[in-house]
């Protein structure tokens, strides 16, 4: 692989940009891997760099349906916080945030990390309680997050409205660190980074059936044939039930369209992230101008990505109360993803019933800022055959045990 | 948006008068069942990809429950039945059956 830098951008433009090589290669299945990861989008991309580059696993392939990247990765806001209650949660996203830092230099690619800050505001009294305890949760946890007054919210970001009619800005839990990434550039940064360490990515190839013999998994069945593995990696996002049925075991979740939209593109407004869980909206602007806006989720199962109507409603009319300046912005687009959430709105990392086979789901509506930390976490859970300590607490099993990591407060909005 | 007819007061409501309650048909356990038992009532879901038996709820309106049969790939409504039975009835059954012969057919 040629690396990407200011020297080779100089060279290129001598020569007409004709010596770009291609990010990564698109090869043909072989007949065998020592493990297959099923799903090529930031988690499941991010897992087989980290097998490779913490434990030398490089027989790997990544076998996605559609194209990289498609899914939720291409589909979410791009926010990066780790500003949860749980230890668990707090360690794992923590972890990734801390490894989006140095994204960009790990994979020499440019992913555009902004750490710009995240503000989560408080427009209740319950919402004020709820986050002072998440920042004193924070101290302890190491991650450095902060209680803040309504006056440096209005500094932090001077076009909000601290009066809304509903609901006045009470304060808000400040993640100085947080911010935005380019997502597209994380899935594909990480894809270059795999296939120059010898892994295939095999882009437009659907897992149909997953084989095994003796409670043992053999290979999967697929668009393009049978391959052969030793261990299954599934990372599927929304579509983990139906290749956990294929794999012949249940999951504790549900799929559920999450949707989004963007404006038009406008001048710099604001160079923060803002959540707003009670009114229901959450608004960032991108380098290209426009306001990155994230609705909610459909209450009803839903495998269609696309998300109701009226949700829509709802988050305009948040945003428009508390970002009254955003009130005649025309919407450019809008989408819906399909996440999987669980029933404590956390993932599941770790074993299934059947050996060999591991499953990394569930992230729900906030996966995005967990990329590399989940990766990090799984990559050493198909390595070790066990889940290490980053991983452990998100076993399945919690919910046999009721040992739930309870995030609802953190994920009760769609993030 | 979705319109599902609420078969007990039957007016024809749109998604906003609703309440989704999950998947319909679920076994329920109580005290004293194995802790396997229990983890399937609470949290195991079917999750289907396809024809999808649901409970709603007529929130908005006369505050009922009903059931109701969707596809969750292309949201189209089979059809509405009450929520006082254990299993849909056949002539839905049958109706979607027509339109999805694929359908494995209803199981609890």
């Amino acid at each position: 692989m040629r690396r990407y830098s200011a020297f080779a951008i100089a060279r290129e433009a001598t020569r007409y940009h004709t010596g770009w090589e291609r990010a990564w290669r698109a090869p043909e299945p072989k007949k065998e891997y020592d493990v297959i990861i099923v799903g090529g989008g930031g988690h499941g991309l991010a897992t087989a760099f980290y097998l490779g580059k913490n434990f030398g696993i490089t027989n790997v392939a990544i076998i996605e349906k559609g194209w990289l990247g498609g899914g939720n990765t291409g589909r979410n806001t791009t926010i990066i916080r780790s500003n949860y209650l749980q230890d668990p949660s707090a360690a794992i996203y923590e972890k990734a945030r801390s490894l989006y830092e140095t994204m960009s230099q790990d994979l020499n690619y440019n992913v555009m990390f902004s750490p710009r800050g995240v503000i989560m505001l408080a427009q209740t009294e319950h919402e004020i309680r709820g986050y002072k305890r998440t920042a004193h949760a924070n101290a302890l946890q190491g991650v450095t997050t902060e209680w803040i007054e309504p006056a440096k919210v209005k500094e932090l970001c001077p076009i909000i409205e601290l009066k809304g009619p509903r609901f006045p800005v009470l304060g808000g839990l400040w993640q100085a660190r947080g911010g935005t990434a380019r997502h597209d550039a994380v899935a594909w940064g990480y894809a270059r980074a795999c296939s120059d360490m010898g892994m295939d990515i095999i882009q437009k190839c659907e897992v149909t059936g997953v084989e095994q013999s003796n409670g043992q998994v053999t290979g999967v069945e697929t668009t393009k044939g049978r391959i052969g593995c030793k261990k299954l990696g599934m990372v599927v996002a929304g579509h983990s039930s139906a290749l956990a049925e294929m794999a012949g075991f249940r999951l504790p979740m549900e799929s559920v369209a999450l949707q989004a939209l963007v404006s038009e593109p406008i001048k710099p407004v604001m160079d923060v992230v803002i959540m707003a869980n009670t009114v229901h909206g959450y608004l960032s602007q991108s380098d290209k101008g426009e306001m990155v806006i994230g609705g909610g989720t459909d209450a009803y199962n839903n495998y269609t990505q696309r998300g109701s109507f009226h949700h829509v409603e709802e988050t305009v009319r948040a945003l428009n109360e508390t970002f009254p300046m955003l009130s005649r912005l025309k919407m450019l687009r809008q989408w819906g993803g399909i996440v999987d959430v669980t029933g404590d709105r956390s993932p599941i990392i770790g074993k299934t019933p059947l050996g060999g086979c591991f499953v990394n789901c569930g992230w729900g509506t906030g996966g995005f800022k967990a990329i590399p930390g989940s990766g990090w976490a799984f990559a050493e859970t198909l390595a070790k055959g066990e889940p290490g300590e980053l991983a452990g607490a998100f076993g399945m099993e919690r919910f046999i045990e009721g040992r739930f990591i309870d995030e609802s407060v953190a994920a009760g909005v769609a993030h | 948006m979705l319109l599902l007819t609420c078969p007990n007061c039957g007016i024809a409501a749109e998604e906003t008068e609703l309440g989704a309650g999950g998947e319909a048909h679920i076994t329920r356990y109580g005290a004293g069942s194995a802790d396997d038992d229990f983890e399937t009532y609470l949290f195991m879901r079917k999750n289907a990809r396809g024809v999808h038996f649901e409970r709603w709820r007529h929130s908005n309106g006369c505050g009922k429950w009903f059931h109701a049969a969707r596809c969750t790939m292309t949201l189209e409504v089979f059809g509405t039945y009450s929520a006082q039975t254990f299993e849909p009835p056949k002539d839905l059954i049958k109706k979607i059956k027509k339109k999805r012969p694929d359908w494995e057919g209803f199981v609890k």
